[in-house]
């Protein structure tokens, strides 16, 4: 593993009232990786997302990017950063056209500068922009679907979409939030060449997810949370293997 | 059989053909939509000449004012998702303002009212920054209470001029100047509007009211392009407030009465929110009424309160998206 | 001394002011704006009754609240219940009719010195060298007995359960069979009974005015506000600390600032901790 991780998480606590949802958590996240957060439901694997892209307030704990603290930091300015997210129920802008929800994102002075391009001068240069990006995420350009309406786009779209408003902002790390989950295996079959494509452009990811088989295809490096603790961090097949993880995510279930 | 049937609506073929650059087609589609905006205009400019006698046109300088701020109420409520029931506050602010630089420092209104604008505007956005993070009803509340903060505090601690207010503000050189000149701003200000909200900025702005965490997730600041739209809402507040300043020639803290925060409301609803005509149209319909009324004292009130009550009971959609519906579509019935 | 007398009445009046207020919040989340309308209005009916129908005093109060009752309960029936959820439509719609029925007064010539309801019990007494008149005293005990009684209703009555298991969960409270807007109107009705009766026990201390509806209207929002809405041990807390905080600027500052504390009370609290201190609604709630 390179020197320096990207993204350092310390000892991490998050509380609701009396519910302890997150129980220091600490790991490490390296340049260019995909790592992978598993744990069952209620384990506190979105909570954690939510507190390092700071839409959440921790309670203690650190997390740097690059080695620089962004623990305090408003969620926008963690996004301009390169540390973007996306969100498990999609929020895409349902009422406009798919490429006209890349507007927003390309709004950003982090869009402008790394776009190389002046926004706002020329009539429609977002909306170029947009469309090139949904291009690179698999809004086949020919086709209507850039034009049509968010609401009308199937699930996988939509999701498709989370990512390509992280992509605007050339990030450096995207956070998923279940990317996989509702999807048909098909439409997951298409997306894992995206993620691996996101991968070798130097993207660094982390995946929240609950469909491990599919995780494991991509991811080399897995953490698993339970009930807001850090069970262990390893390879998929290491982390399959423990007796702990089986008892307390899979039960006795076979995967 | 009873046959059952339900209504279908459909955009006119002119109204699908004049959409995007194939409007300058031919002469019909730009008539389609130059006509209305013309109409509009040539409407508003030609008020003032049929207005019998001097204390109509009075009406309309007011009419113009309340205008703005109707403007700037459905810009911030319906193109944002704030929704500020203080007009009082930015009429207030922008007259007082006015009113000491002009009888303090001497200024005359050319220079008064565009200062008192910014100026204005942006003690209205530096007050209310704190505020901006709430949401909904809390907004409203607090909104609703700073204009009466301010009447009571220029009251208790007589500053300002107390309750008597500043008193000889210079008026306008003639009326033909004051009506044109807010007429003018008000047509300026809504195409101004217009154009903003269909920019990119006006998609941010619309994600900031329905969309926030993805907004936040954009890298965007929401309390910034909150103050953005909240520094445009009371520049036009001010400027009205500066220029009923310089048209009573007094300022007092009945500005920042009720009035001025619910006009605008009613004329919003009435004109219909989310269209920026409607409550100009909104305004035009309902002041000179008021005006109307102005001898039955405060009976007016209760009129447009109650004409509010049952807009927003009705769930009525407002005279101007009525109106579009019916220039844009037509109406038929289909067997189900 | 007198700061803690006057505060002691002042802080009843407070919570009797904005206890309806609350209570309506509470159950069926509806801020009702037309709370000051309706304490100025009972003040009038009362005064009609006495003056115009020559009814016994006592029994023009108890007619009077009932009235104030009924019209509280046709507000939401007819008017409030259209928009309900929409919390804008709300405040806009019940404001303006507030705004109707006080200007409708003003209209109708209610206004001036004439109005006067008298006193119940003439006299005074004196408290630690302090004179306080017998209305004073009757409003604190009022006040407190109107408190405890809704207490009592809330916790040991069907129809008191049934209204407090609406305001902690609507849904679940509509699963069990609980007539959401049957209690929602039930709790405006007594809302409303609650703001004429503060009318009736705090108006015989001055003139019934049309402004006076505006000021109780912002009172009882600044006590709802820094107790946190729907909150009520924290609306009588806030009456307390709103109602201490008013004495003692009336005291060592200006008595004009009277109302200027209210109203910074809840710009203050909104900004700081808009939940109030007893608001139990996140936080995320109502902060973007």
């Amino acid at each position: 593993m390179s020197s320096e991780p990207i993204l350092q998480v310390r000892n991490l606590h998050k509380a609701f009232g009396g519910l302890q949802a997150l129980k220091d958590v600490s790991f490490d996240v390296h340049q260019g990786e995909i790592f992978g957060i598993i744990g069952p439901n209620g384990s506190g694997k979105t909570t954690l997302i939510n507190c390092i892209t700071g839409f959440i307030r921790m309670d203690s704990g650190k997390v740097s990017f690059r080695g620089k603290d962004i623990s305090r930091q408003p969620p926008h300015k963690i996004a301009a950063m390169g540390v973007t997210r996306t969100f498990q129920i999609m929020r895409p802008y349902y009422t406009l056209p798919a490429y006209k929800n890349l507007i927003v994102p390309l709004f950003s002075s982090r869009a402008r500068k790394a776009g190389g391009w002046r926004g706002g001068g020329r009539l429609g240069a977002r909306d170029t922009v947009s469309i090139d990006i949904l291009e690179e995420i698999g809004f086949e350009r020919d086709s209507l679907v850039p034009y049509k309406l968010a609401s009308t786009l199937p699930t996988g779209y939509l999701k498709r979409l989370e990512i390509a408003r992280c992509l605007a902002l050339r990030p450096e790390i995207i956070l998923c939030d279940e990317v996989f989950s509702g999807l048909s295996m098909s439409e997951i079959a298409s997306i894992i060449p995206l993620i691996e494509r996101l991968q070798m452009d130097g993207i660094t990811l982390i995946m929240i997810e609950h469909r491990l088989r599919e995780l494991f295809r991509v991811t080399k490096r897995v953490m698993v949370l339970n009930f807001g603790e850090k069970l262990l961090e390893g390879i998929p097949e290491e982390v399959m293997a423990d007796d702990e993880v089986k008892k307390a995510y899979l039960g006795s279930e076979e995967v | 059989m009873i046959e059952e049937r339900r209504k279908e609506r459909l955009d006119r073929g002119i109204k699908v053909r004049s959409e995007g650059i194939y409007a300058i087609s031919s002469w019909e589609e730009m008539a389609y939509l130059l006509l209305p905006r013309l109409f509009l205009i040539s409407g508003m400019l030609a008020l003032p000449l049929v207005m019998p006698g001097l204390y109509w046109q009075r009406v309309i300088s007011i009419v113009g004012i309340y205008s703005l701020l109707a403007l700037g109420f459905d810009f911030l409520a319906n193109f944002v998702g704030l929704v500020s029931l203080g007009g009082a506050f930015f009429i207030g602010t922008g007259g007082y303002i006015a009113a000491i630089l002009n009888t303090s420092f001497g200024l005359p209104p050319v220079v008064t009212i565009p200062v008192a604008t910014i100026v204005g505007a942006g003690t209205c956005t530096l007050l209310l920054y704190p505020c901006l993070p709430l949401r909904g009803v809390y907004f409203a509340i607090v909104t609703l209470m700073y204009p009466l903060v301010f009447a009571r505090i220029i009251e208790a601690l007589n500053i300002l001029g107390g309750t008597d207010g500043i008193v000889g503000v210079a008026s306008f050189p003639n009326r033909w100047i004051e009506q044109y000149c807010i007429l003018i701003t008000v047509i300026i200000s809504l195409f101004g509007l217009r154009r903003l909200v269909n920019e990119d900025i006006g998609l941010v702005f619309r994600g900031v009211k329905d969309n926030d965490q993805a907004v936040k997730a954009s890298a965007l600041s929401i309390n910034l392009y909150k103050s953005i739209t909240v520094f445009i809402a009371s520049a036009l507040g001010c400027l009205g407030g500066a220029y009923l300043v310089h048209i009573y020639m007094w300022s007092g803290i009945s500005q920042f009465a009720l009035d001025f925060s619910i006009i605008p409301i009613a004329a919003t609803v009435i004109g219909g929110g989310g269209t920026l005509v409607g409550p100009i149209l909104g305004c035009f319909i309902l002041v000179p009424i008021s005006e109307l009324l102005r001898a039955f004292g405060t009976l007016r009130i209760v009129f447009y309160s109650l004409i509010l009550v049952a807009f927003i009971v009705f769930r009525s959609e407002g005279i101007v998206v009525y109106a579009q519906r019916r220039y844009h579509q037509f109406e038929r019935w289909v067997r189900v | 001394m007198d700061i803690l007398i006057y505060g002691i009445i002042n802080s009843v009046s407070l919570a009797l002011i904005a206890i309806g207020f609350t209570l309506v919040y509470g159950i069926s989340r509806l801020p009702n704006f037309a709370h000051g309308a309706l304490y100025v209005a009972n003040g009038f009916i009362v005064w009609s009754l006495l003056n115009i129908l020559q009814i016994n005093y006592i029994l023009s109060i108890i007619l009077s609240l009932i009235i104030t009752g009924i019209i509280g309960a046709a507000i939401y029936q007819f008017i409030l219940i259209r928009v309900r959820g929409m919390a804008t439509s709300e405040i806009i719609a019940s404001y303006a009719i507030g705004l109707a029925i006080l200007e409708g007064f003003r209209w109708g010539g209610f206004k001036g010195m004439t109005y006067t309801l008298p006193v119940f019990i003439e006299g005074s007494i004196e408290i630690a060298g302090i004179p306080v008149d017998f209305q004073r005293i009757l409003a604190v005990l009022i006040g407190g007995l109107a408190i405890f009684l809704l207490w009592l209703f809330t916790h040991y009555n069907r129809i008191g359960l049934a209204l407090r298991g609406m305001a902690q969960d609507e849904r679940a409270a509509m699963m069990l069979g609980i007539d959401s807007d049957l209690m929602a109107l039930i709790a405006m009705a007594l809302g409303s009974i609650l703001a004429g009766l503060a009318g009736v026990v705090l108006l015989p201390m001055g003139n019934i005015v049309v402004e006076a509806g505006y000021n109780v209207l912002i009172l009882a929002i600044a006590v709802c506000i820094v107790g946190g809405l729907g909150s009520w041990v924290g609306a009588v807390l806030a009456a307390f600390m709103i109602g201490f905080a008013q004495i003692i600027t009336v005291r060592y500052i200006a008595s004009h600032f009277h109302m200027v504390v209210a109203l910074l009370a809840i710009i203050i609290t909104l900004i700081l901790r808009p939940s109030g201190i007893f608001g139990r609604q996140k936080q995320l709630e109502e902060r973007v």
